[in-house]
């Protein structure tokens, strides 16, 4: 049987099961969903629904989600009918999410991607290593001051991951508490459409602030630069400048404290390994891209929708079809990385998923890895016997959410 | 082993210079990869064809020969 064959239309004769709706909870939070194993046996790409009921594929496999992800036709503007909805309504955030660089196409994304792609090259982000290692230490020399046990989470992993992007952008740090739970309750499934929108415009608020002070004062952050590219470039738009720096806001301070949180976790886990790292820590980037392999963190950004009808792997994908290219799923295709399951710091994990692919690969990718590299150095070199301070069964995982991570990691040591 | 970068595909994603830091570098500008080794030096070559291949996220770079 060819692989168009595998997935061709049911016959009305022959009804065949309602497809599964993406996105599936992890049962583990070591694995990905269960699901995706079966689905990955039914052909290179199966008919899922979104959470409203809208028809989509879904691929397990690298190569077709590299095909997906780096499709000419497949497009990331969540605006646009059939792009799969992670959560109710979200294609009802138009305002909101103006200026964002991830749900850009080109021409648009391609002007912009390159104003930013220069300010996060690795030689850049290799500039930024004695302010980062400064960041890193502060916080563990706060966390040894202070009680035990701790939660890693809110005093640790949020405040290092904000501390810097706040620095960088040129946002002040006193503001945290307002754009941590704003961009909580944004990347929340659990959020109400009216939670969401209200979080959106209490972040929105503060970066409109920052951002008409700069223009009036420019400096060296980020901010003061984009404006000068994007008045060099004659785009400046306030609103627009303000949607690219909530994203960078809040892409830049989630995710690296998820990471931070749940490699911790990872590395607690696996004792032989983290007993190699400590004795060794220019392991680090290997250490790192495992980790974040392993967790793919990410899992649910990896979407598109087709503009187009195309062909992918024998499967004809009408326009308008939404595509789903799961990262966890991807990152642990046994072709690509033998006995994927394991958690191993010495395989070849670099062509991992977690960043995406295609024209939108995590552009934030080279400070998230050097800002993973020193935490887990650092952390685990000044406090080597850093322990969990609760069952894994116990902990709380964010799986109601875009990213993957832990509501709150005890530790004590 | 030649080795060439569209600079109309490329994204400046930096996977070519993690994967052979002595072929690519990253402009200051606008992120693009720019061939420093257009010939790279064997010990490279297993890695910028890992780059061309399986990483480069644009699928910008071709490597002949
Ligand atoms: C461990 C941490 C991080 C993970 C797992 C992560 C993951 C991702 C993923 C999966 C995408 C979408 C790729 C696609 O659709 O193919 C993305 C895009 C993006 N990320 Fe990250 N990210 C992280 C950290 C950061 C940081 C620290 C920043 C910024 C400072 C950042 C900024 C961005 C931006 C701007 C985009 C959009 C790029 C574009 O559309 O061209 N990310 N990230
Ligand atoms: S990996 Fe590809 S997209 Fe990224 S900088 Fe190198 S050539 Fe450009």
């Amino acid at each position: 049987m060819t692989e168009a064959q595998a997935v061709s239309a049911p016959t009305p004769e022959q009804p065949t099961p309602a497809p599964p709706t993406f996105p599936m909870p992890r049962a583990c939070p070591f694995a990905p969903p269960a699901a995706y194993a079966e689905l990955g046996e039914k052909g290179p790409l199966t008919p899922v629904v979104d959470v409203e009921g809208t028809a989509a594929w879904l691929t397990t496999r690298h190569d077709v989600a590299r095909d997906l992800l780096a499709h000419p036709k497949a497009s990331k503007n969540l605006l646009r009918p059939g792009f799969p909805a992670l959560f109710p309504g979200a294609a009802a955030l138009a305002g909101e999410i103006k200026g964002f660089l991830i749900w850009m196409d080109p021409p648009e994304h391609t002007l912009y991607r390159h104003m930013l792609a220069g300010e996060f090259t690795m030689r850049r982000v290799q500039a930024m290593r004695p302010q980062i290692e400064k960041i890193v230490d502060d916080g563990i020399t706060r966390l040894l001051d202070g009680p035990r046990p701790v939660d890693l989470v809110h005093e640790f992993a949020l405040p290092t991951a904000s501390l810097l992007i706040s620095e960088l952008l040129g946002v002040p740090y006193s503001e945290r508490d307002l754009f941590q739970h704003a961009t909580g309750a944004i990347l929340s499934h659990e959020s109400t459409q009216e939670q969401r929108k209200t979080a959106f415009a209490q972040v929105r608020g503060l970066l409109s602030r920052v951002i008409a002070e700069r223009t009036e004062n420019l400096g060296d952050d980020l901010l003061s630069t984009l404006i000068r590219k994007y008045r060099e470039a004659d785009v400046f738009d306030h609103d627009h400048l303000v949607g690219m720096a909530v994203m960078l806001l809040g892409a830049g301070h989630e995710t690296t404290a998820n990471m931070i949180a749940v490699g911790t976790l990872g590395l607690l886990q696996h004792p032989e390994a983290l007993a190699e790292f400590r004795a060794d820590p220019s392991l680090s980037p290997r250490v790192v891209d495992e980790l974040l392999r392993y967790f793919s963190i990410g899992d649910h950004v990896t979407c598109r929708v087709a503009t187009e009808d195309i062909e992918v792997h024998g499967v004809h994908i009408p326009a308008g079809s939404g595509l789903i290219a799961p990262n966890a799923a991807a990152n642990r295709d046994p072709e690509v990385f033998p006995n994927p399951d394991a958690f191993d710091i010495h395989r070849n994990s670099r062509s991992h998923l977690a960043f995406g692919f295609g024209i939108h690969q995590c552009l934030g990718q080279h400070l998230a890895r050097l800002e993973l590299e020193i935490v887990f150095t650092e952390l685990f070199r000044r406090i080597p016997d850093l322990r969990l301070d609760s069952e894994v069964a116990d902990l709380q995982f964010k799986d109601q959410a875009l990213f993957y991570g832990l509501h709150r990691l005890p530790v004590t040591w | 082993m030649r080795v060439i970068v569209d600079h109309d595909l490329c994204v400046g994603a930096g996977q070519c210079v993690r994967a052979a830091p002595e072929v690519f570098e990253q402009s200051d500008l606008d992120g693009k990869s720019q061939v420093l080794q257009p010939v790279p030096d064997w010990k490279y070559q297993a890695a910028v064809r890992e780059a061309a291949v399986r990483m480069c996220p644009a699928r910008a770079i071709s490597v002949v020969g």
